[in-house]
């Protein structure tokens, strides 16, 4: 009997085991399951952060270039010295052309020669001189010795046989093979600008015997042949230009024509009528001392680049001053490098260049942002040439030993820089340095306008203005809610503020923005005396309730009930200043209070203003630091203020040097809280507001927001343009806004409390 | 004495009473101004009809219903080119909504009630919703089939019921065919299109396979041009019978009926007619679908969407934050690090919800999204399959911008569960899991539930982020239908405060949407009043239920 029995026993007690081990199993298993889940939840939330930062950071990485090849090309015509490199879109192909009028056009890569074509010169004459166009125009010119010269441009067809890219290169003669005549009196052309688009063509040269001619031709469509076209020609000798010229440039508008001498002098002149140009100016370009070696345009042909003998590169571009002229100013200088610049590469379409010294130095830069990306010793040789890829990401150049290099440049967002961002930057045909956001355009050759200032400053506005309305109304009334409210009247009203904090503020902002903003126009007077009515009449009915009524009807309204009391007053004035707001502005303001601004006191009136937002935005906020000053003055310790009421304090004393000073901490971290709400609140600022980026603090104003711009702007951000990255750098701004209140108002309450605990 | 009542400090008690009075009244003001312009969008407004004569001389009928009524002091309105009738310091001013967009140009008039006479409601005049150009107000003159005269005067009436009931019903039917039958055979024409771009890639060459696609191409462009003939069959039918009426400029405009969507008499209905019409017009909203650029018909699609949305965000951010709260409270080491790690969690909870949306459109939609597309489906490319906003984005966006409440919640909901409850339970020998599994989660329950239904009243009503990461104007279909696989988490969607925003400041006629939006907002701020009221409720129950248990 006893052998089963203990049979049993074993066999349960290892089932026990058994149950024991799985139940210890599922112990650590759970606790593993549950930390590596708990940790990793943890790691996405943080994760947010590093991938904003992860995505800002190429922003402000330096330029990079790295040799890919360098080759002798082939045959490499003795004694023939290259003009002029170019790419191609994809820069797979460049084209080399030399003194003795060859075209050579080569794989960037393995210097292999595609085709080799030779421009049809006249017989008995040479190439004098060269010029190249815009680079996105791919226009070059050869000044002959006959004092003609003959336009050309290379031109590249792309297919897709079979899904692979074909590029076919070819030159391309806009005006004819037959040579234009720029001098008529037949002398060689010793210097040669040129610019050329689908209306017209502008030559400036500068014959042997130093004369400065500009020529001019229109196309004129024929009415006959749509595909004729007769070439009008205009030629005529500039008087102005500095002795010794030895640089001639035309920008690609064809509006002006810059020439100047090593000495540093400058002529401008004005091209606007191309049949008479004018001499606009004559100015000194570099400082004593140091003589112009390299000058170029920017792409959009505003901006004069010059360098000069020490190795500075000037920025110059024409502004106007007062009277509505523009002259042609200095604006920025690049100090980088040291060596006589060579030459000044624009890009084609960022306002960045490169320039290449005589040490054989290359520095990448971007004028707007004033930022030096990169210097860097290219080859063993100073260069001879350099050319840039019409997407900024390859570069040839030619050494003086007639090697070709061709780089890879890495280069994505030079025109981010702290002072881009944060600081005054003068743009282009703009009157002076400003900060100014304006991220796109239709144009080309846009500059765009990066400033973070402005939408920092809309955002600090808002949130400002919300706050001027929200403290007063959320402290006042968690000070009253906390110590003076019956009871029973707290407990309907605390969850009824506490429920606004949930109201989506799209609702908010929607009443803000079609109905408030309406009825805060046609009733600004009133709003504006409702200020002053509301506290006064308050008052007043205050004093009249406290010592005028008798005190029968007072007592029976029981104690504490002040706020319930008011609601009928605080309807009343607030009907009352809304109906006396068109006798005011009668008044006041000949009827028309906005006009009166306007013209009176000549400020401007948006509808969808700060008033607006501040009472929008005020309102959204009012709960959350109601809500957290309510928790933190009900918390101070009963017998702290039983201690003071009971040594003699009035309530009121009472609260200002008792409860007050111990709460203040909790109050201060529920305003800060408000404030990071406020800082980051998107859908109020979007509805309630112009959205025009303005840096005013004027109350009848709106803003943009850092908030607003990225909800604006984002969907329509390329991905990883560097506007996207800006727009990401914008969220990291607020991020980092919100994250100091908050973290300020976290440790504060946390001291608070142990403080609590411990009194 | 006013030198003492000052110095008594009451003055500035009465003040902050006052605050408090504000703050309520504001609230209250909000949600009173909601739901009366909300509430009476459907009411039928009796239309009025009056001779119009202004100082300037332009004289005309005016017909429509007085939309809303302001006081504009004289100045401004001589500044807007009206000659004020006589010397007040304000005048009233109607907005008058006089519809037949078509044939006014302008389905809206401010005019000055002194400037109308003779304003009478005759009952007979009706009151057409179009599918186009908005309401059309006149008097029913005839009712056509094929251009012939079928009725006429008061026998019209009784005749447009009947033909529009009938028209109503085709064109129940002519949708139905091409939303659910064709739109299933075009959505199965892609999938078969997108298959055999992917064998083509896969350079799969399997016979089989493709003369199955080939077949079954072939049979759905068979059903197709069926449904399509029956379809075309419709039409004829459907716009056989048109309706005349005289609009106020006197001219008699033709509508067609198959553009009509209800008529009335507003001015003869009773109030039980007027109370069906309400309702009607109601179950219109919440269950149809927008016309008009989303100024009329319904909102269902933006409804369901945010439903939608919010059911997917609620199943991902309850496990994940009630893990990581289970985590922190109960498995972390309680120290620095953890402390760090609460501060954190409560920061982001102040983090800006653009800066999640700006997160979420890069890491999900751009990274996540585009390497899914690049690895499961490379047929559909370059159109973005999972690379581009969309629902499932949205929800996990949302998910992870109320992933801190969720935490929150729940830690406080663990930290108030007695520790004499887990001692208990260790006592009699349960692991650490089983303590936490049988006692102390059920009994964190309901904090677990506050903080979800926060959530959800948080996700319900946040719109920025979802304006980066998946939420649309107008989405051609929902994300769940009846083809197979019937959720689509690709798909984008429509969503209650978007439709808000939208339909309020995008909308090219912003007046005419202006009712719809109000009632929008208060369908809106119900449904995140109820579930904080809810929210609200339980967490006063789960204090009510420890405190018996501390005792």
């Amino acid at each position: 009997m006893a052998a089963p029995g203990n049979d049993s026993t074993t066999v349960s007690l290892t089932e026990v085991q058994i149950r024991q081990r799985t139940r210890i199993l599922k112990d650590i298993v759970a606790r593993y399951a549950i930390t590596v889940g708990g940790i990793s939840v943890i790691m996405a939330v943080v994760l947010i952060f590093f991938y904003l930062l992860f995505v800002v950071i190429p922003l402000f990485k330096p330029a990079e270039i790295e040799e890919i090849a360098s080759y002798r090309l082939t045959p490499p015509g003795i004694g023939d010295q290259t003009l002029h490199l170019a790419m191609e879109e994809q820069a797979e192909i460049g084209v080399r052309f030399t003194r003795s009028g060859l075209a050579q056009f080569f794989f960037t890569r393995s210097g292999a020669i595609i085709t080799k074509q030779s421009i049809p010169l006249p017989p008995q004459t040479t190439i004098t001189s060269f010029a190249s166009g815009a680079p996105h125009s791919a226009i070059v010119a050869f000044g002959l010795s006959d004092g003609s010269a003959i336009l050309v441009r290379h031109a590249y067809r792309v297919i897709f046989p079979n899904d692979k890219r074909v590029i076919t290169p070819r030159l391309d003669y806009p005006l004819g093979e037959t040579p234009l005549v720029i001098d008529s009196t037949g002398r060689p052309l010793r210097l040669l600008a040129v610019q050329s688009n689908e209306e017209q063509t502008s030559f400036g040269a500068i014959t042997e015997d130093n004369r400065l001619l500009f020529t001019h031709f229109s196309s004129e469509e024929s009415f006959l042949d749509e595909d004729e076209s007769a070439l009008e020609r205009s030629s005529v000798e500039l008087k102005g230009q500095p002795k010794n010229t030895r640089f001639l440039l035309l920008d690609s508008e064809q509006q002006h024509l810059y020439t100047a001498n090593s000495e540093g002098a400058l002529s401008v002149f004005d091209l606007s009528d191309k049949q008479q140009p004018n001499l606009d100016q004559r100015l000194p370009s570099v400082t004593t001392g140091s003589k112009i070696t390299a000058m170029n345009l920017l792409t959009g042909g505003i901006s004069l680049m010059i360098g000069d003998s020490g190795g500075r590169i000037s920025q110059w571009f024409p502004v106007r001053d007062e009277s509505g002229k523009s002259i042609l100013t200095h604006i920025r200088d690049f100090d980088a490098q040291t060596a006589p610049i060579r030459f000044l590469v624009p890009e084609f379409y960022r306002k960045g260049f490169l320039a290449a010294d005589g040490s054989g130095q290359l520095g990448i830069y971007h004028s707007t942002a004033h930022r030096t990306l990169l210097v860097e010793q290219v080859g063993q040789d100073k260069l001879n040439q350099l050319a840039i890829s019409p997407r900024a990401n390859a570069l040839l150049g030619e050494d003086s030993g007639g090697n070709i290099h061709f780089l890879r440049i890495d280069n994505e967002h030079p025109e981010i820089s702290f002072s881009s961002l944060w600081g005054k930057v003068w743009y282009e045909s703009y009157a002076e340095p400003d900060y100014i956001w304006q991220s796109s355009s239709s144009s080309d050759d846009f500059e765009p306008k990066l400033s973070l200032t402005p939408i920092t400053f809309g955002t600090l506005k808002a949130a400002f203005y919300a706050m001027l309305v929200a403290l007063p109304l959320a402290i006042l009334g968690a000070i009253y809610t906390a110590q003076f409210m019956a009871p029973r009247m707290r407990q309907i009203v605390k969850p009824t503020i506490e429920i606004m904090e949930a109201l989506p503020t799209v609702i908010i902002g929607f009443l803000a923005g079609l109905w408030l903003a309406p009825v805060l126009e046609t009733h600004l007077p009133g709003a504006f005396a409702l200020l002053l009515i509301l506290p006064v009449g308050i008052l007043l009915f205050a004093y009249l309730w406290t010592h005028l009524i008798p005190g029968s009807i007072r007592h029976r309204v029981p104690d504490n009930w002040e706020a319930a009391l008011l609601f009928p007053v605080v309807l009343f004035l607030s009907w009352f200043s809304f109906a006396i707001s068109p006798i005011l502005e009668n008044l006041l303001f000949n009827g028309n209070m906005i006009q009166w601004l306007t013209h009176e006191m000549g400020i401007a009136f948006d509808q969808r203003n700060s008033m607006v937002v501040g009472i929008a935005m005020g309102f959204a906020v009012i709960p959350t630091i109601f809500s957290m000053a309510e928790d933190a003055l009900f918390g101070v310790p009963k017998h702290l203020i039983r201690g003071s009421l009971a040594l003699g304090a009035t309530p009121w004393q009472t609260l200002m040097r008792v409860i007050l000073l111990t709460a203040s901490p909790g109050i201060f971290a529920a305003v800060m809280i408000g404030l990071g709400r406020a800082v980051g609140e998107t859908m109020i600022v979007l509805m309630a507001t112009g959205n025009t980026p303005v840096m005013d603090l004027s109350i009848f104003q709106g803003m943009r927001t850092l908030s607003a711009n990225i909800a604006v702007e984002m969907p329509e951000a390329e991905v990883a343009s560097t506007h996207y990255r800006v727009l990401f750098l914008a969220a990291l701004v607020l991020f980092a806004l919100t994250f100091v209140f908050n973290t300020l108002a976290e440790v504060v309450r946390q001291r608070l409390r142990k403080k609590y605990s411990s009194l | 004495m006013i030198h003492n009542w000052f110095k008594s400090g009451s003055p500035w008690i009465w003040l902050s009473a006052a605050a408090v009075s504000i703050s309520v009244l504001l609230v209250v003001a909000l949600l009173g101004l909601i739901a009366a312009r909300g509430l009476v969008f459907f009411w039928p407004k009796d239309v009025l009809q009056a001779q119009y004569q202004d100082q300037a001389g332009s004289s005309y009928r005016l017909i429509g219903e007085i939309q809303e009524t302001e006081e504009i002091p004289t100045a401004r309105l001589k500044e807007s080119g009206v000659e004020p009738p006589g010397d007040q310091v304000a005048y009233t001013r109607y907005l008058v909504k006089t519809g037949n967009r078509d044939s006014l140009g302008m389905d809206f008039r401010l005019v000055l009630p002194d400037f109308l006479t003779n304003i009478e409601y005759p009952t007979d005049l009706i009151v057409v919703e179009r599918r186009e150009w908005g309401n059309l107000y006149g008097y029913l003159k005839q009712v056509k089939e094929n251009g012939q005269v079928v009725a006429e005067g008061k026998a019209a009436v009784a005749e447009l019921n009947k033909r529009l009931e009938r028209t109503l019903d085709l064109f129940r039917q002519i949708r139905h065919i091409e939303k659910n039958l064709i739109g299933a055979i075009n959505y199965e024409l892609e999938q078969l299109r997108l298959e055999e771009r992917k064998l083509n890639l896969d350079n799969n060459h399997d016979p089989v396979k493709r003369t199955a696609i080939a077949t079954r191409r072939s049979e759905l462009q068979s059903r197709y041009e069926v449904l399509q003939k029956q379809r075309n069959n419709l039409f004829p039918q459907f716009n056989r019978d048109s309706f005349s009426a005289e609009i106020m400029d006197g001219r008699v405009v033709e509508v067609s009926l198959s553009k009509v969507v209800r008529f009335y008499f507003p001015n003869a209905m009773g109030l039980g007619g007027k109370i069906n019409h309400y309702f009607g017009k109601l179950w219109e909203f919440v269950s149809d679908e927008p016309r008009e650029a989303n100024t009329e018909g319904g909102i269902f699609p933006a409804i369901f969407g945010t439903v939608m949305m919010v059911l997917l965000m609620s199943i991902l951010v309850t496990p994940c934050g009630v893990v990581a709260a289970v985590y922190l409270r109960e498995y972390a080491k309680q120290g620095f690090i953890v402390r760090l790690i609460r501060i954190a969690v409560n920061n982001l909870a102040g983090v800006p919800s653009i800066v999640y949306g700006v997160f979420g459109l890069g890491f999900f939609v751009y990274f996540l999204g585009g390497n899914i597309d690049a690895l499961f489906f490379p047929e559909a490319r370059p159109t973005p399959t999972f690379g581009t906003p969309g629902i499932l984005w949205s929800s996990i966006t949302l998910a992870l911008l109320t992933l801190p409440v969720v935490i929150v919640a729940t830690e406080e909901g663990l930290s108030r569960v007695p520790r004499s409850i887990r001692e208990g339970s260790l006592a009699l020998g349960a692991t650490k899991a089983e303590t936490l599994w049988r006692t102390v989660l059920p009994m964190a329950s309901p904090a677990m539930m506050t903080g979800l239904i926060l959530a959800v009243a948080r996700a319900a009503g946040e719109v920025a982020p979802l304006m980066l990461v998946g939420v649309v104007k107008l989405a051609p279909s929902l994300p769940l239908d009846g083809n197979a696989p019937y959720l689509h988490l690709d798909r984008k969607f429509m969503h209650l405060g978007f439709h808000i925003y939208d339909v309020g400041f995008q909308s090219p006629n912003v007046e005419a949407a202006r009712p719809l939006v109000y009632a929008t907002a208060l369908l809106l701020v119900l449904v995140i009043i109820i579930l904080n009221l809810a929210a609200i409720r339980i967490r006063n129950r789960l204090r009510e239920k420890y405190r018996t248990l501390e005792s």
